[in-house]
């Protein structure tokens, strides 16, 4: 596709120039009502590509959350919108699109993004014009000093909570454990934060192996960590490489001689390799939908999904969806509109409960505290239906403690 | 590194191999016969897969999803040639390479709106469900049986260019299709068989990729671009040269993920490179040849 401004000759700074002179023109009479004015929340993320099932999760459930807020009237009187866009799992593209979301569409605020890539290059572009982003990506980079800015939130779930979270339930002091795991940002974080657990308890490393990004085959892999005679095989992938790599580990019987335990176990990949392959695979968690047994928000979140979707059931990467919304418009609500430095100010006092539980975000790095889980995924005879995926194995309150300190990260304390 | 792991390592090189040579082969001889560069090969072999996936679940049985899918897919390649290709023949290469390449949007896209987009599962037949005692380590047996099935095959397929009347016509057509039709020979018809051949080709690697990945709408773009390298390695049109090059594709893949995993990826383009250097028609090209 030929990129736009190469026909004619007037000047990108020009045009935008006209283009403000005019839209101020067309708005001058709105200036006293401004408080009308809808709310526009930018939401990119991969719908296309290999995070394809888990993106489309985190928007229906995103437009659930605007849907709720538009049921109540709004927020302050004013409607709120959700502009989607497919980033394409890439950075360029997810650039591109944010800034056009802020530049065009004029949103108020960003939220959205799952690959750890992608989410730095929308932080890139909202940092550098002053616009509010919630991150729903687990990798949490930007929450480190040489990427934050007051503007960046971090809704997800990080690296360190949730390794720290699975490894307390799978790991024993002097256990064996070898590493697949995938090379680039989100592997790698996992990576740190499975062996940072490791040394605190006390297991021994006994090999890692890095897999190319996307890849389909993992055979070639099998055997050389078969060789390192394990107790425990950490994966640490995402998406569609989740499922082919347990799916190939299974083939090759690697359950028969070790554990099999993930940073972050995926519904959906679960569902898409079937219940035999995962039987007995653990892993952390933000949502599991079974847990409204024993929470009441879940419940809600629960019995609100299934009317908007025709009775289908939220997974867990949809739930960010949710509830980086949500916590964006609740703050919203607060600070009473869209000033970006009122509704930050809102985000930093905010104690939210939307799906699990309560959370808030941490004044110095902005990252959710927020409650883990780590599920086991359940034996197909053991399954009520076939919704019925994982059992709770844990559900770690959420606490200060489970995050990196924030000198560490680099934030003057 | 005891020679027990090597020895492994190079069987899951075969494995994998396998599965390149057929999808390569198909799309080498569709090149080297009728000159059409086919960009919906890669999804085609999805196509394959959902077919499998989906007659096997209506039979209840993987081998009729095994058996019929890449009959019924090459079928639908065949009205393919018949509707779509035949109409491009004697234009530049460019021509249907641009309408494969659509194509492959359009059955992608076809996909995505029957059945979802997201991976199902493909369950691997109970028979071969398990690992086999080698002595030296433990084997998936369903991959010991995609090895033998890729060379059974092969072993057919070479017996019919070589040593059949039929086979004879396909490699005197390949040569000069004028000849044959001076001879009376309807070579329409021919290129109808080989197109069929390629998909259906497309489609059997399609079912026995099936169970050992997740099933996908996008599982063909990746196997497109190493059936790619495959045939360029081995020789543009070469069937010889696509079986050559996808077991030393799948070997090298393997090997070089035993030392530096990370690069697994990366060598079989490496390969490529130092190939097209050294010899630009590919290993079993011939040079100079356009189509």
């Amino acid at each position: 596709m030929p990129k736009s401004g190469s026909t004619p000759k007037i000047s990108r700074r020009t045009a935008l120039a006209g283009l403000s002179a005019s839209a101020a023109l067309l708005a001058m009479p709105r200036l006293g009502r401004a408080a009308d004015e809808t709310i526009r929340i930018g939401f990119p993320t991969p719908l296309t590509g290999p995070f394809a099932a888990e993106a489309r999760d985190q928007v229906k459930c995103a437009e659930l959350a605007v849907k709720l807020a538009n049921d109540k009237g709004g927020i302050g009187g004013r409607k709120v919108e959700l502009l989607v866009r497919d980033d394409k799992l890439n950075a360029g593209e997810a650039a591109t699109r944010t800034l056009e979301l802020i530049e065009k569409e004029k949103v108020h605020a960003v939220v959205g993004a799952l690959s750890s890539a992608v989410q730095l290059a929308v932080n890139e572009v909202t940092r550098a014009r002053r616009v509010i982003y919630v991150s729903i990506s687990q990798s949490d980079t930007i929450n480190e000093a040489k990427d934050f800015s007051k503007y960046t939130f971090h809704e997800a779930l990080n690296p360190h909570m949730t390794t720290a979270a699975v490894a307390r339930q799978t790991l024993k002091k002097g256990m064996k454990v070898a590493h697949l795991v995938a090379d680039y940002a989100y592997g790698h974080e996992m990576l740190r934060g499975f062996k940072r657990a490791q040394t605190a308890i006390g297991a021994d490393n006994v090999g890692e192996i890095l897999h190319p990004f996307g890849a389909a085959d993992y055979s070639t892999f099998m055997p050389r960590l078969m060789s390192m005679r394990p107790d425990v095989l950490c994966i640490s992938n995402f998406g569609r490489d989740q499922a082919n790599a347990i799916k190939q580990a299974v083939d090759f019987g690697v359950k028969q001689q070790m554990k099999i335990v993930v940073p972050v176990i995926l519904h959906n990949q679960r569902l898409a390799v079937g219940p035999d392959v995962f039987e007995g695979v653990i892993g952390g968690a933000n949502y599991y939908w079974g847990l409204e047994t024993q929470s009441k928000s879940a419940a809600a979140f629960n019995t609100a999904f299934k009317a908007a979707n025709g009775g289908a059931i939220p997974t867990d990467y949809g739930a960010y969806g949710y509830s980086g919304v949500g916590s964006l418009l609740a703050a919203m609500q607060t600070a009473g509109g869209t000033d970006t430095d009122k509704v930050v100010d809102a985000l930093e006092k905010l104690q939210y409960d939307l799906t699990k539980g309560p959370q808030h975000y941490r004044k110095c790095d902005h990252q959710s505290v927020q409650s883990v889980l780590v599920l086991e995924s359940k034996k197909k005879s053991a399954m009520a239906n076939d919704n019925d995926l994982f059992a709770i194995l844990a559900n770690d309150t959420g606490s200060d403690d489970m995050l990196r300190s924030c000198s560490e990260l680099g934030h003057a304390t | 590194m005891d020679l027990s792991l090597i020895i492994m390592q190079l069987l899951s090189g075969i494995a994998l191999g396998a599965v390149l040579v057929i999808t390569a082969l198909g799309l080498t001889i569709v090149f080297g016969m009728l000159g059409v560069v086919n960009f919906a090969h890669g999804a085609l072999f999805m196509i394959g897969a959902y077919a499998g996936l989906y007659l096997a679940s209506l039979t209840g049985s993987f081998w009729w999803g095994l058996l019929l899918a890449p009959i019924l897919i090459g079928a639908f390649g065949m009205l393919i040639e018949f509707v779509l290709i035949r109409r491009l023949y004697g234009r530049s290469i460019d021509d249907p390479l641009l309408l494969t390449f659509g194509l492959s949007y359009i059955l992608v896209e076809g996909v995505r709106i029957v059945f979802g987009s997201d991976g199902i599962p493909f369950p691997t037949p109970p028979q071969l469900i398990g690992v086999l005692d080698l002595g030296i380590g433990f084997f998936p047996r369903y991959r010991l049986f995609v090895i033998a099935l890729v060379a059974v095959v092969l072993l057919v397929l070479w017996l019919t260019l070589e040593k059949t009347r039929i086979g004879l016509i396909v490699r005197a057509g390949a040569r000069d299709p004028t000849i044959m039709q001076v001879l009376g020979v309807d070579i329409g018809r021919v290129w109808l068989a080989i197109f069929g051949l390629g998909v259906g080709l497309a489609a059997l690697g399609g079912v026995l990729a099936g169970p050992m990945r997740s099933v996908n709408p996008e599982m063909g773009s990746l196997v497109l671009a190493e059936a790619f390298v495959v045939t360029v390695i081995g020789g543009l049109g070469s069937i010889v040269g696509a079986v050559v090059a996808g077991l030393m594709v799948g070997i090298s893949i393997s090997l070089v993920a035993l030392f530096a995993p990370e690069m697994a990826t990366i060598v079989m383009f490496a390969l490529m490179a130092v190939v097209l250097l050294i010899r630009p028609q590919g290993l079993f090209g011939v040079r100079g040849r356009t189509a």
